[in-house]
């Protein structure tokens, strides 16, 4: 196992930039999620570690050795692709015995690991048959024996679930993640779902427009997103955000209401030289809470029941659309007013020019 | 009897359970096989007249109306491989009491001839063998090959030079016989097994590589990417899996260029007398002494047919198989 470290490495196709220079260190272990929108340049980039695509500028180290310019061959790492890249020519058997005969490996050595890496995932009863008779799920497993079958210095996934159901999906997401703690090998998934980042990764690194919008721990890019990209990107619905003014007594949202600001942020507001107290006001749909006694007014726009909870589409006065989280049995007559307030530590602010988040 | 229980609530047009399948859609199957079968019958006609024919005796060959039924001879044969010689009355009537005639000896013997030896037919097939056999596997080699090159890696002036093979295709081959029989002269290839392979080879390469990309450009990708991340080279993913997955492709290329090099008559006529005569300019010359040699000329091109049938029939499950059955799904 290994740490992979990425030093100011970039890719451009002509002059348009895939992935503008990136660093990352990936610890030994870790299981690293980069996510986006498509055409963000996280599969560009998860390339550029296997080495399928040759880097522009830059450096990418695996343990300390320099392997920008080695074959993917030499690198010692499994890559599993979004449509699986079964050989279909070759029984599921053979399919995960091919990597290891690169290696040379004998045959009595080959059939044993086969075996082990098939009893891992389960698949011992399917080994004889083409993978064109297998169904998506066995096809995925026999693609992951396929990487695990050679012990790999890391593990990078491109969309490995993407082709699949979605109920199957779940079953799999949990099963890479159980993979991935019993094995504790380093890896790299690539994804566009969020909820999968979420799910899966040590840590997520978000990109967007070929740039690393931020590095972070599932709870660090969910509550305390760096920029405005971030914060509508991650979460279902996103962040809620909302132009507002800082006065004195608290920020004013569109159409009047006045929500109260935590000492913290009032003292990290004025300091980060805002003119005249324009800002995004930030807040999670748990955020809200809908009381008759709430500072701020609304009108319900819609309510969706969630089963566990109930999502509120709520029109503040100048017509902007917010998400409120409420409790499953509340009863709102669409059209109705509700008031609410804001829960003030879950409040986030942005400089609006810059989109970056205000830090407190 | 059918099984109720089981039998779907609709009507199933095609099922592989006999009992499924409504009375409607078997008599539509059953009707669409006889057509098939028909249009194959009438299609063979003269292909199976040809191979009746070449069985013929001289006057059942030309007789009138043509015989459906007749008394089989190798005459056609005996013609087709041997050199004869015409007998005079007396010689036929010393040979008449010879005992040490071999049967087709005494074929010949009934229309007054002797064998001399044998003719050149034989090693003229020989011949369409090796050159085409040879340029086939070239052109289809070298067409994989640069296939593949078109397929995967950014070749400078990619289209241009793809249209520029291409168009190699669009020059009628006639055009060019005199001034490459003028060139060949001086460089000693005419008549030469070399020269024919090569220039069969150039001439297939232009459509090889044409078909072939096609079949490579359908392979993802991703398979050989995989194989090279599990620790090959990329030649070694080009031969584990590039070439089995373009098996499909490699067969149909290959019995194209086969086909084209083995009935190829222009170049052979021009460029080709003795040494390294093929078959195709050769067949039309069996005509024979006193009267064109029907059964002979038949004879000739069943034997000319048959490697070709031979072919087609070794390679017919990649020529039927379309697309295999991939493990890539498309999303």
């Amino acid at each position: 196992m290994a740490n992979i470290e990425l030093r100011g490495v970039e890719k451009k196709f002509g002059d348009v930039f895939a992935v503008k220079p990136l660093d990352l260190t990936i610890k030994d272990g870790e299981f690293i999620v980069l996510l986006g929108p498509s055409g963000c340049g996280k599969t560009t980039t998860l390339r550029m570690i296997s080495g399928l695509e040759a880097v522009t500028v830059g450096q990418i180290l695996l343990d300390g050795r320099d392997v920008t310019w080695l074959h993917p061959s030499e690198r010692d790492i499994a890559f599993v692709f979004q449509f699986f890249a079964l050989y279909s020519h070759m029984s599921a058997r053979d399919n995960i015995a091919f990597p290891l005969q690169a290696a040379g490996m004998a045959r009595h050595e080959v059939k044993e690991r086969v075996a082990q890496v098939a009893a891992l995932l389960r698949i011992d009863h399917i080994l004889d048959r083409k993978p064109g008779a297998l169904s998506g799920g066995d096809q995925q497993r026999v693609a992951l024996a396929r990487a695990l079958v050679r012990r790999p210095a890391a593990f990078l996934m491109d969309e490995p679930l993407g082709a699949l159901d979605a109920e199957f999906r779940e079953t799999m997401r949990a099963e890479i993640k159980k993979l991935h703690l019993a094995q504790h090998a380093t890896t790299v998934y690539v994804t566009h779902d969020q909820i999968e980042a979420m799910a899966m990764g040590d840590r997520i690194v978000i990109m967007s427009a070929a740039v690393v919008q931020q590095v972070g721990t599932p709870t660090e890019v969910y509550h305390n997103p760096a920029n405005l990209f971030v914060a509508r990107f991650i979460g279902s619905p996103g962040m809620n955000l909302v132009k507002a003014k800082v006065e004195p007594d608290g920020a004013r949202l569109p159409g009047g209401g006045l929500a109260p600001i935590s000492d913290r942020w009032r003292r990290a507001l004025e300091g980060s030289g805002l003119e005249d107290g324009s800002v995004v006001l930030g807040f999670r749909p748990e955020a809200v809470q809908v009381h008759d006694g709430g500072a701020l007014r609304a009108g319900v726009y819609a309510d969706d029941l969630h089963g566990g909870y109930t999502m509120l589409h709520l029109e503040l006065a100048d017509g902007e659309i917010i998400h409120g989280r409420a409790a499953r049995d509340a009863m709102n007559a669409l059209g109705s007013a509700v008031r609410f307030d804001l829960d003030p530590d879950m409040m986030r602010f942005f400089n609006p020019e810059t989109e970056m988040a205000i830090l407190s | 009897m059918a099984n109720v229980a089981n039998a779907p609530r609709q009507k199933v047009v095609i099922s592989t359970r006999v009992d499924k399948v409504s009375t409607g859609a078997r008599v539509t199957s059953s009707v669409r096989a006889a057509i098939a079968v028909i249009v194959a019958l009438i299609m063979l006609i003269p292909v199976a007249w040809m191979a009746m024919t070449a069985f013929k005796t001289r006057p059942d060959a030309v007789a009138v109306p043509p015989k459906v039924f007749f008394e089989p001879s190798f005459e056609g044969f005996v013609s087709l491989l041997t050199s004869r010689r015409q007998l005079t009355n007396d010689e036929i009537a010393v040979y008449q009491q010879r005992t040490d005639l071999g049967w087709a000896d005494q074929i010949a013997l009934i229309r007054g001839q002797a064998i001399t030896g044998p003719s050149a037919f034989p090693r003229q097939l020989l011949n369409s063998l090796i050159i085409s056999g040879v340029s086939t596997v070239f052109s289809v080699g070298f067409g994989v090959l640069s296939a593949y090159a078109f397929s995967r890696f950014p070749v400078p002036g990619k289209d241009d030079l793809l249209f520029f093979i291409l168009s190699q295709r669009m020059l009628p081959p006639v055009v060019v016989t005199i001034p490459i029989f003028l060139m060949y002269r001086q460089v000693g290839l005419h008549d030469t097994h070399i020269g024919m392979v090569l220039l069969y080879t150039a001439f297939n390469l232009s459509f090889s590589v044409w078909l072939l990309k096609g079949f490579i450009d359908e392979i993802p990708r991703e398979y050989e990417e995989a194989a090279m991340v599990d620790g090959y080279t990329r030649l070694q993913a080009f031969r584990r899996i590039v070439l089995p997955q373009a098996t499909t492709g490699i067969a149909a290329t290959t019995v194209f260029s086969l086909i084209f090099s083995w009935n190829e008559y222009a170049f052979a006529l021009m460029l080709t007398s003795d040494a390294a005569r093929t078959a195709p300019p050769s067949i039309p010359l069996v005509l024979g002494t006193g009267g064109i040699e029907w059964a002979a000329i038949a004879a000739g091109s069943l034997a000319f047919l048959i490697p070709v049938v031979i072919i087609t029939f070794l390679l017919r499950k990649h020529l039927l198989r379309g697309v295999t059955f991939g493990a890539i799904r498309k999303g």
